[in-house]
């Protein structure tokens, strides 16, 4: 046993017990510990298996930056893995596992890839297993996935519910430590309104982490007074456990909140996390900084962790790491761990300093502490297999060996300036103080503290002062003075990244197990660039994202090209800077939530009515309605089909795009926006009308009526309703601006419904007879009207026939939608009314050769669809120049025919291609392709539209379609597109 | 990212659909066609985009640097000077 309890800091409440579970082993906390602190505080030093060489880990920080101690923790589907147990905070009742280990954590079986370690060396999967090839993706990636990794999935569905949210502020200040307070302050007091996020679940940032950092009062004297003042301010919303992942453009930044009250016990119906969109005027990042490991051999044992780390849990949690620590440090800042240790009453072995001049008066203190220093001193090897036993240091005085438990290890500070790269600048190397800071080029973003380089609290708290006065500068605001409260010199100064040339192997990348013979070996094998030794060594690339390694990796690599670390410079750092739950970037957006489902307004009728619904983008359409005895799709169709020809059908056609244009141009700029000439269209009529883009290409198709003189309603198809809508804006406000056009969307405003059949008429009379005169002399093919359905009630009438049949389509005003349906089907009962879906719908279309979708897919012409003479020779139309380019009026392109099976129980299907009889079935023989195809009751068999060279003119001849999916060939013959009805008899009754 | 539409103020990007160069202008001639449908430049620096504001059903004009991002300006399209 090593960690113990020690001291009652008041970050840790020991009133309240937590019971948690690692390992199957049951321990208890204190609320206010981490995971990691309670783990620590039992003496539970081994908690986990490295990623590559299944080396047993301990924690390393305390924080953020954590490689080694990732747990899965939570059970069944709540099951998370790769928790930082340095950030999660300890609940009752948590459950954790370690990761990466069989049979057990003490007992590795893997642990055998450490003594293969060179073959698993840097890129090693690009040159071992590398044959046979087809070993690759059955044998050697599923081993190795399996034995090299992090935490297992839950695999189950999430049963947690993420939130999302947007936040508006003048200033948002990430961190709570004392630039963030200070920062906070003063923008609180000058009335911005501020949002202060620290990712931890306690404020104070390093604050905590330190024992008494003031000189007249304690730090949890000023923390709370501080805290009490930003909480009484109006304007402040402080969020805990609310981490800023990323910076986007214009002031907008990424950030997940974790609900503090989140634990295995927490009701599923509260947001586990919520994702924050932050909208800010300003930003002050002040994220403090992170600390640099050591490299030597056998650095990666577990009892060997950072020096702020040990004072971590020694200030904040109360815990010694150990029972007897020697202290390695290339920096001023690990003196102050051996004296915080030997004030805490603990044993500290020695204090090994890289360099050989020491500031006068740390030796002073370390003499006053009764400490042994070794000067220029390099740890050569460290003993201990799950924990450290002993320390080996050559230094002024010989080599020696130290026998310990922990070693506490400090080689500088990198400040945490992710933040300011997600924008592209790029940090800027500071020679004086041996670490890369912010650039200065920052858009709304000003930095202070730790993370723009500043050290030791008096510092910190200054520019802290200093980024919000700069900042409330920028926004007009009146400078503040606060008076800072006094902190101890002399400031500890950084001294260099110390890396002894010969380091042996040492680790550099814990979590991804990246040594310095990996670096050396990618320099050897020709790598330079920092990016390219990040990929091929993966150096950095395990989710801490390199936070204790980058600098070693680039410092390692800069005296290797003889360079300094300016010049080989940092890997991009991109957003997010923590793993985050994709669930939480989801929110809501899940399953029947990821889109919109529309329902048309008389939805509940073809309900009641027993329709099966189709989605046709965001709608639910009805497909068909099966009755009592039908035991088939397809007999269902049939007899919508078959009723609707002989007597009268109803079809719900609201989902197609209905725009109204009114002005004095409205005639003009339909001319131009459609391809076929509509100038001559009278007032009450209404004409077939095809949009070409501007590539030539035919884009939608619909119907105009003239309402009245500069009043016209088009329709579009369902699917590009929205599409429309934005290219006619488009070519109005681009193309013709001064034009006196008015357009709006009236798709959801106005039901509309399909009455088609020779009953139809009929039918119509008996419930609008009174309103409207439809006979065929005052009412004929094509006709549209404006009318009064009943008082205040407008309702619009075209003759329009998709079927073939007679038909009407009625429009009302969407809240009358249901009433209506309702009516015509009662009114229809004595006609004998048949509603039908979309796929009677699809059937009659076909049946008269109509296109639709399946044909306006974006690859064919006005030509090719059979309707060349529509396209206008005599106005200029968006597409016009384009359509005229010899390849788009090829004679030889693909066009619209019909195909019947020759023999009539045949099958083929839709996307079949088409050959000619006596040719292989090859792309050079490829004649076209059937685009639609479905049972014709009227054919009594398959018939199809599709798309053939020179279709119009080979009628009558049999060709073969080849469906390579199904492997069927079926002999067809070519007939015209329209099976029905061709010279149009029924259409007009 | 955000985009401040002359009509309603600095909105969130979800409000907005892009569409494409608006350097180009649809030309008189015809022989200009191919160039304004399919050609266009790849500039490092000031360009100018579309971008529809759904809310408002205003087409703009955004200037921005393609290279940082910086957005200059916005103007509604029916709004910029007569045509060539």
């Amino acid at each position: 046993m090593t960690g113990f309890r020690i001291g009652t800091p008041p970050t840790l409440d020991q009133s309240k017990v937590l019971r948690f579970r690692f390992d199957n082993k049951i321990y208890h906390g204190f609320a206010g510990d981490s995971l990691a602190s309670a783990l620590i505080a039992h003496g539970v030093r081994l908690v986990g298996r490295s990623f590559k060489y299944h080396r047993p880990r301990g924690f390393l920080s305390a924080g953020i930056e954590e490689p080694n101690g990732l747990l899965s923790v939570g059970e069944g589907a709540r099951l998370t893995p790769n928790i930082k147990a340095t950030m999660q905070p300890l609940y009752d009742g948590l459950v954790a596992q370690s990761q990466n280990r069989w049979p057990s954590l003490q007992f590795d079986m893997m642990g055998v890839n450490d003594w293969f370690a060179n073959l698993l060396a840097a890129g090693f999967y690009y040159k071992t297993f590398m044959w046979p090839a087809s070993f690759w993706e059955k044998v050697y990636e599923p081993l190795i996935r399996r034995a090299a990794g992090l935490g297992q999935a839950a695999n189950l569905p999430d049963p947690d519910h993420y939130a999302q949210g947007n936040l508006f502020c003048d200033c948002l200040i990430i961190g709570s430590g004392p630039a963030g307070l200070i920062a906070a302050l003063a923008a609180g007091r000058a009335g911005l309104r501020v949002i202060l996020c620290e990712q931890d679940f306690v404020l104070g940032g390093r604050l905590l982490h330190e024992g008494d950092s003031f000189l007249s009062l304690s730090t949890q004297d000023w923390l709370t007074e501080t805290l009490q003042e930003l909480e009484s301010l109006p304007t402040v919303r402080i969020m805990k456990q609310t981490m800023v992942f990323g910076h986007y453009d214009g002031g907008t930044y990424g950030a997940i909140e974790h609900n503090a009250a989140y634990s295995m016990a927490t009701s599923a119906q509260e947001p586990r996390q919520i994702f924050w969109r932050i909208v800010a005027k300003q930003s002050i990042l002040a994220a403090g900084a992170i600390e640099r490991p050591h490299l030597f051999p056998n650095n990666d044992r577990p009892g060997i962790m950072l020096g702020s780390a040990v004072r971590s849990y020694l200030h904040r949690y109360g815990t010694a790491c150990g029972h007897s620590t020697l202290v390695y440090t290339s920096q001023d800042d690990g003196w102050q761990t051996a004296f915080d240790l030997k004030k805490a009453g603990l044993a500290v072995i020695a204090i090994a300093d890289t360099r050989s001049m020491i500031p006068q008066h740390l030796e002073a203190q370390a003499w006053q502490y009764d400490l042994p220093i070794l000067k220029n001193a390099c740890v050569t090897e460290t003993t201990g297999r799950l924990s450290l036993n002993s320390v080996t240091i050559t230094h002024e005085g010989g080599r020696e060996t130290f026998q310990c438990d922990t070693l506490a290890v400090s080689n500088g500070w990198t400040p945490t300036l992710h933040l300011t790269s997600h924008q592209g600048s790029k940090p800027i190397w500071d020679a004086s103080r041996h670490m890369f800071l912010p650039s200065k080029m920052q858009q709304g973003l000003l930095c202070a503290g730790a993370a723009n380089g500043a050290m030791g609290l008096g510092e910190c708290l200054a520019s802290g002062l200093t980024a919000a006065n700069r900042m409330l500068e920028q926004l007009d605001k009146q400078p503040q003075k606060i008076i800072l409260p006094e902190t101890p010199a002399p400031v500890l100064q950084t001294a260099s990244f110390f890396h002894p040339t010969q380091t042996g192997k040492a680790f550099v990348d814990f979590q991804h197990d990246v040594t310095t013979n990996d670096i050396h070996l990618a320099y050897q094998e020709g790598y330079r660039s920092i990016e390219h030794l990040k990929r091929y060594t993966t150096l950095g690339m395990g989710t801490d994202q390199g936070k204790t390694s980058n600098m070693a990796g680039l410092a390692i690599m800069a005296e290797l090209c003889g360079q300094t670390p300016d010049a080989v410079g940092t890997t991009v750092f991109r957003p997010p800077f923590e793993p985050i739950a994709i669930g939480a970037l989801a929110g809501h957006h899940e399953g029947k939530h990821f889109r919109t489902t529309r329902l048309s307004a008389a939805h509940s009728v073809w309900e009641k009515e027993g329709a099966v619904f189709v989605e046709a983008g965001q709608w639910l359409r009805p497909q068909y309605f099966p009755k009592k005895g039908e035991t088939h799709w397809r007999e269902t169709v049939d007899r919508e089909v078959v009723t609707t020809r002989q007597s009268v059908g109803l079809c719900d056609v609201s989902t197609l795009g209905k725009i109204e244009i009114t002005g004095k141009d409205a005639l003009a700029f339909l001319d131009f926006v459609y391809c076929n000439p509509l100038k001559s269209l009278a007032v009450g009529k209404t004409r077939y009308g095809l949009m070409l883009r501007e590539d030539g290409f035919v884009y939608d198709d619909g119907t105009i009526a003239r309402l009245e003189d500069n009043r016209f309603v088009i329709t579009t198809t369902t699917a590009q309703a929205v599409g429309v809508m934005n290219h006619l804006d488009f070519c109005h406000q681009v193309h013709k601006p001064h034009w006196d056009v008015r357009m709006v969307s009236v798709t959801e405003q106005y039901s509309q419904f399909a009455v088609a059949g020779p009953q139809s008429r009929a039918l119509l009379e008996r419930v609008i007879g009174q309103q409207i005169d439809l006979s065929d002399e005052a009412f004929p093919y094509l006709a549209c009207k404006e009318f009064s359905l009943a008082p205040h009630i407008k309702a619009r009438l075209f003759r329009l026939s998709f079927s073939g049949e007679r038909a009407y389509e009625l429009a009302i005003p969407a809240p009358y939608g249901e009433v209506l349906a309702q009516t015509l089907i009662t009114a229809g009962q004595d006609f004998g009314l048949t509603l039908y879906g979309t796929e009677a719908l699809g059937v009659m279309r076909i049946e008269k050769g109509h296109s639709a979708g399946n044909e306006l897919n974006g690859m064919t012409t006005a030509g090719d669809l059979g309707l060349a003479r529509m396209v206008s020779k005599s106005k200029d139309f968006i597409g016009r120049v384009m359509a005229q380019r010899p390849a788009l009026t090829d004679p030889d392109r693909p066009q619209l025919a019909g195909f019947r099976p020759v023999q009539p129980q045949d099958q083929f299907a839709a996307g079949a291609h088409v050959f000619s009889k006596n040719v292989p079935h090859s792309i050079e023989y490829d004649e076209g392709y059937l685009t639609s195809v479905a049972f014709s009751p009227i054919c009594g068999s398959l018939i199809g539209l599709g798309l053939i060279r020179n279709g119009p003119q080979r009628h009558g001849e049999v060709i073969i379609a080849y469906d390579s999916m199904r492997g069927r060939k079926t002999e067809l013959e070519i007939v015209s597109p329209c099976f029905y009805d061709p010279e149009g008899v029924r259409l007009n009754g | 990212m955000r985009l401040t539409c002359p009509y309603c103020g600095p909105r969130d990007s979800r409000e907005f659909t892009y569409k494409g160069d608006a350097t180009r202008i649809r030309p008189a001639d015809d022989d200009k066609m191919f160039d304004y449908v399919y050609v266009r430049d790849n500039p490092k620096g000031l360009h100018q985009d579309y971008w529809l504001h759904q809310p408002c059903r205003n087409w703009l004009v955004v200037e921005r640097n393609t290279a940082t991002h910086e957005v200059t300006s916005v103007t509604a399209a029916a709004q910029r000077e007569a045509k060539p």
